[in-house]
């Protein structure tokens, strides 16, 4: 773990009461990069972004983001962060845009709220008091309120929770935006695609620890292997398969006449199978490769379902 | 946006644009409440109206309007710096408002700051407002505007610490219950619009001590008798105010 990044956590524990929320937790942000924290409900991401936000108190552990300790160096910390809850934040009978221009007016050098609104597609929010607003509009009014003071690091606790489709999309293009102009962006959600679109590291959590870490692909390439699919006549003798196949592989018929490859599923193990099937005149109608997704690491490292 | 948009150029704003651009919003929100506006406006307004024309309670010699308007501007107090605070407040923490404002560049105690500039500002529009009611009802005040200045800042801080403390320990609905149902009692019980000497003895000094009691009373000591800067009753919202405002620090939770 290096010392200089814009997030260092190490051994963070956080206990309510006799629960344990958060036990033993590292993480390490480079300046600049997209983290994506990913974990079922309760599984202790709010509790370690609130802490990193200065919310809470390690009982154990240090937290430093940007090189200061959030709790005790917080007033020179907060102008530096920007942070969107998972809900609420604005005044009930505030519009979106007055909130937005308020918060601007608490920075030094804020963006321009007019383009931000816009980027956002807060316009049509207009008159209308927050609590009257869509679950979507406050949403991306919480995003914006996260950024519009020139953050060097934003914390966005579940940014496309209930968002529609479209809206989701302008979300995650802000978010690069915001990464290609050298903002680190810490997120949490239970959307897998979305960390893989976005994050340069995942960070699995599964009761109040890390299961996995490093980047999407290494994710989806580390551990188990991926798998070929195919239907063919039931009964095909696989043994013979298995002698055509690399050493690490297996093969299994699942239910009659469906069989499975793992292994190394590279083109030459496509080839490889496909000429034993032509061989042994098996026509292998259904020839898939899976690649394995965020959501079956999950599965595999915590056995849980991720939004359940 | 184009590139370089987002490029970060963090810093917080001075501290008094922060605290003057957090008073004026805190301002706007409690002018756009229609249920604040029926408290802080309406109420102390109608209530004045109506008690200085129909003889409700028999308040004693002397105009009716010179006995009621301290008594309404004590009123008002309450109703800004009591119960609208606490409610507000209260909400603003069930909704998450303190929060998020709390990750802001904002000091805590600048937060603060804002809501006391924007208690005093709705406070000084009520206080035109009944002055130009009453004064068009036939008051005739006396006095010395500095002891009536006084009186209403130590009121202010009094309620305020209480309204705080009353937001910042309970759930927001129960706030808003308790907070109105207080402003009605001490409406009733506070020599507001019922002079204290109606209450049996025992009631009455406990009462007495109530900081609307002590409010009202301290008002109508200087604007109806001319009396001079009633220092025994300042040191009894004094007190208030350190209880409240102590208190309110110690046991006030942000989320």
């Amino acid at each position: 773990m290096g010392s200089g990044g814009a997030l260092e956590v190490a051994g963070l524990v956080k206990r309510y009461g006799s629960r344990t929320a958060v036990d033993g937790l590292d993480l390490s942000v480079p300046h600049g990069t997209v983290t994506a924290v990913l974990g079922p409900n309760g599984a202790g991401k709010t509790t370690t972004v609130e802490t990193c936000e200065g919310y809470r108190r390690p009982d154990a552990g240090t937290v430093r983001v940007l090189g200061l300790d959030p709790v005790a160096q917080a007033s020179r910390l907060r102008p530096r962060i920007g942070v969107m809850l998972q809900s609420g934040g604005v005044y009930s009978g505030a519009r979106a845009e007055e909130m937005l221009a308020h918060m601007a007016g608490l920075y030094a050098n804020p963006l321009p709220v007019d383009s931000l609104v816009g980027t956002l597609g807060l316009e049509s929010c207009g008159r209308t008091p927050y609590r009257r607003l869509s679950g979507g509009q406050q949403q991306r009014l919480s995003l914006a309120m996260a950024v519009v003071g020139r953050p060097e690091l934003v914390f966005l606790d579940e940014p496309t929770a209930g968002l529609d489709p479209q809206a989701r999309r302008a979300t995650w293009e802000l978010v690069r935006a915001l990464r290609s102009d050298g903002v680190t962006v810490v997120l949490t959600t239970h959307h897998m695609d979305e960390a893989e679109e976005l994050a340069d590291d995942v960070v699995i959590i599964d009761d109040g620890r890390i299961v996995a870490g490093g980047s999407p692909d290494e994710l989806c390439r580390g551990g188990a292997e991926n798998s070929l699919r195919f239907t063919g006549r039931p009964g095909l003798d696989l043994a013979s398969l298995l002698k055509a196949l690399p050493d690490n592989s297996a093969a299994a018929e699942l239910v009659p006449g469906g069989y499975r490859v793992t292994g190394t599923v590279d083109p030459q193990l496509l080839a490889t199978v496909t000429s034993w099937c032509a061989q042994n005149g098996v026509m292998p109608d259904r020839i898939s490769v899976e690649r394995r997704t965020l959501e079956d690491v999950f599965l595999e490292l915590t056995g849980k379902e991720l939004r359940s | 946006m184009s590139a370089g948009t987002y490029s970060p150029a963090p810093g917080a704003a001075p501290l008094w644009r922060m605290i003057g651009t957090q008073a004026a919003l805190e301002t706007r929100m409690l002018l756009r409440n229609g249920e604040q506006l029926l408290l802080t406006v309406v109420i102390p307004t109608l209530l004045l109206v109506l008690f200085s024309s129909v003889d409700v309670v028999e308040l004693g010699g002397g105009a009716r309007v010179d006995f009621l308007t301290p008594g309404i501007l004590a009123l008002a107090v309450l109703s800004t710096a009591f119960t609208g605070q606490a409610i507000a407040t209260g909400f603003e923490r069930r909704y998450g408002v303190l929060k998020r404002l709390g990750v802001s560049p904002l000091p805590r105690w600048g937060l603060m700051a804002a809501k006391t500039c924007s208690v005093l500002v709705v406070e000084a529009l009520q206080v035109m407002l009944l002055t130009v009611v009453a004064l068009a009802l036939g008051w005739s005040p006396h006095g010395d505007p500095v002891a009536v200045a006084l009186l209403l800042l130590l009121g202010t801080a009094a309620f305020s610490g209480l309204g705080l403390l009353l937001a910042g320990t309970v759930r927001a609905e129960a706030t808003l219950a308790a907070a109105n149902l207080i402003f009605v009692l001490l409406l009733v019980g506070g020599g507001v619009v019922v002079p204290l000497d109606r209450f049996p003895d025992g009631v009455q000094s406990v009462l007495g001590l109530l900081p609307i009691s002590v409010l009202s009373d301290g008002l109508r000591e200087v604007l109806q008798h001319g009396a001079g800067v009633p220092w025994g009753g300042l040191g009894v919202l004094a007190a208030w105010a350190v209880a409240g405002l102590a208190a309110a620090a110690a046991f006030f939770k942000w989320e």
